[in-house]
């Protein structure tokens, strides 16, 4: 051992380096490259570029009907996909619905994402008597279904838009927090946290960086799943009529006043269940794809 | 000796368990000078990485209590503050970690990484850390060190990553390295490649380092002064050419007798029969007289006291002059 000549410890030429593109830039990339994921893309797209231009789409006014063209076929002139039972054009209705029903199914997963997210990571990465406390409120939440506690928290607000906001929030804090709980759990123990620590680097260095940097992937593709079952949610809250009020259109709530249709017209009246069946069927593949996208190593 | 770096006495790590507290660590000192080695020697489970973690106050504070000495250039660690701690880790102390692969985090580039640690520490901007990181990578000897900033740490090779995690440890000069079995994971080659570049470094940057191994041939090559470590304790401890040339304790006699090292085809190597005690239920005498061939009656009943001899030399054993 005590031969090695100091020469062997010269850096050594090297063919190529390879230089890799960002890990992100390859998840876009395998995403993009996933038929299903991207004809699923394709599709929130449209619907969403529909919803938020809806009114340079359609020279109709989503509240006001005609008595004389009620309950039209899919196909009339002047209304492709027919008119409701009060005579106002579908179409017109279907994307103003969307930016409803699909403000009703985002923005709880977002909030319960900021907040179940950062308790999830504070729990995690603190652990001890600070995790048994939040973890164990989440599973009181936990223990009811879901949708029977959104119901429950709904019915005592009182119906309204941003009651059923509040009630979804809360109803999809639980899961979140488990998943970022678990996430930073994992990551608190790896061997490069303890690294960081060596170098100097506080808990909230380690937390931003390493913590947040690790669990994004896992939590994205979560996040994207409830997205389908939040649409689905927010949707039944309005068709039972704890979310939106007419004549304020939404896909829950035209499924239930299109409800008496369903003999004479029924083309007509699974158009918005269609609507939220395909954004949540979309969210849902998207998160398997995204999956998928992200298992590179 | 010149000035000591790192001055550590009467440290004891214990931890907390559901059956009572471990003693992992047990009233070790170590000193060591400006630019010297360490080689800290033992068996898994000896407390040598337990030692190091407790030098950086690494250990979790919940489950574990650290009581003694710990000075580092003059200032007593175990006395700091989380702020003075923070600059003090990977400031005046850096450690390296036995597995380069898992010790770089995944996601983020190597040279993120770096600039990282240097901007915590010295202020620096992104693009100023930058520029020392890419310094650093070429100070360690990594091969066209601009692509390799970009690199993720899984699109190097092991020898490579650790020398980067070298490059990391020394982003803001320490004067304590502490090195973990940096090379147990590393093949052979790479190994020797490992010890020569901690070697000229330490002696370049006037480094004092504590290198944790149990392979008796890496101590020799790297250490100035070594210390054998058994069930939490040190038993020996001296300059590296006289202990391991004339151990006085049984079990380093034991350590360098069971290497491979030298020994011809078909001869049996004296390996050390029966097993380390469990730090829960340690025997009332000598922690090593259960295997000890040497041992008589008082071994059993009284724990031998580490004695300073000649030349600086400690040993812990009721019969170390006639093992010598």
């Amino acid at each position: 051992m005590t031969m090695i000549s100091e020469t062997q410890n010269k850096v050594q030429p090297e063919a190529q380096v390879h230089v890799s593109r960002g890990y992100w830039q390859t998840v876009w990339r395998n995403l993009r490259r996933d038929p299903v994921a991207a004809v699923c893309m394709i599709v929130l797209a449209l619907i969403f570029a529909g919803a938020i231009f809806a009114p340079l789409l359609t020279r109709y006014d989503p509240a006001v009907g005609s008595i004389v063209s009620r309950l039209k076929p899919v196909g009339t002139e002047g209304h492709i996909l027919g008119t409701d039972e009060q005579g106002r054009d579908m179409l017109t209705r279907l994307l103003y619905g969307g930016r409803m029903s699909l403000l009703m199914g985002t923005v709880p997963v977002l909030l319960a994402l900021v907040i179940g997210g950062s308790l999830g990571t504070i729990a995690g990465y603190f652990g001890g008597r600070l995790n048994t406390v939040i973890m164990r409120a989440a599973d009181v939440l936990f223990a009811f279904p879901s949708v029977l506690l959104a119901v429950a928290i709904a019915g005592a607000l009182g119906a309204g838009v941003g009651n059923a906001l509040v009630a979804l929030t809360i109803v999809l804090i639980p899961p979140l927090l488990r998943v970022t709980e678990s996430a930073a759990t994992q990551v608190r123990a790896l061997d490069y946290v303890e690294a960081a620590q060596a170098s100097g680097a506080g808990s909230l260095t380690i937390i931003r960086v390493h913590v947040l940097g690790n669990m994004l992937g896992p939590v994205l593709v979560y996040s994207t799943s409830l997205l389908s079952v939040a649409i689905i949610m927010a949707a039944g809250l309005s068709f039972i009529g704890l979310g939106a009020k007419p004549p304020t259109a939404e896909w829950g709530l035209m499924l239930n006043t299109l409800r008496t249709a369903i003999y004479s017209q029924p083309l007509v009246t699974i158009l918005p269940g269609l609507f939220i069946f395909l954004v949540s069927l979309s969210f849902n593949l998207l998160s398997d794809g995204l999956r998928s996208a992200m298992d590179v190593s | 000796m010149n000035t000591p770096v790192l001055n550590v006495r009467d440290l004891v790590v214990e931890f907390k368990t559901e059956d009572g507290a471990v003693t992992a660590v047990n009233k070790v000192g170590i000193q060591l000078g400006q630019g010297e080695v360490l080689g800290l020697i033992g068996e898994s489970g000896s407390g040598k990485s337990v030692t190091l973690r407790a030098l950086l106050r690494l250990l979790p504070e919940r489950k574990s209590s650290i009581s003694g000495i710990v000075e580092v250039d003059g200032r007593n660690v175990l006395e700091m503050s989380d702020k003075e701690l923070r600059a003090y880790r990977g400031g005046e102390t850096s450690m390296i970690f036995q597995e380069p692969a898992t010790a770089f985090d995944p996601v983020y580039t190597v040279g993120f990484q770096i600039s990282e640690s240097i901007r915590n520490h010295l202020g620096a901007s992104r693009a100023e850390a930058r520029a020392r990181a890419l310094e650093l990578l070429k100070l360690v000897g990594i091969p066209s060190p601009e692509t390799r900033l970009d690199n993720y740490p899984h699109e190097m090779s092991g020898g490579m990553r650790q020398r980067a995690m070298i490059a990391l440890a020394l982003a803001s000069s320490p004067k304590l390295l502490l090195a973990d079995e940096p090379t147990t994971a590393l093949d052979a080659t790479v190994q020797i490649q490992v010890i020569l570049l901690l070697r000229e470094l330490q002696r370049d940057l006037r480094m004092g380092v504590i290198f944790v191994t149990h392979d008796i041939g890496v101590a020799a090559e790297i250490s100035d002064q070594v210390a054998v470590m058994y069930a939490g304790r040190i038993v020996e401890n001296g300059k590296a050419r006289d202990v391991l040339k004339t151990p006085h304790h049984p079990y380093t006699e034991g350590l360098l007798s069971s290497t491979v090292h030298g020994a011809k085809k078909g001869e049996t190597i004296d390996a050390i029969p029966g097993m380390p005690p469990n730090l829960a239920d340690m025997p009332p005498g000598c922690a090593f007289a259960p295997r000890c061939r040497y041992a008589t009656e008082i071994c059993h009943q009284e724990k031998p006291e580490l004695e300073t001899g000649a030349n600086g030399r400690r040993v812990a054993c009721f019969h170390a002059l006639e093992v010598a």
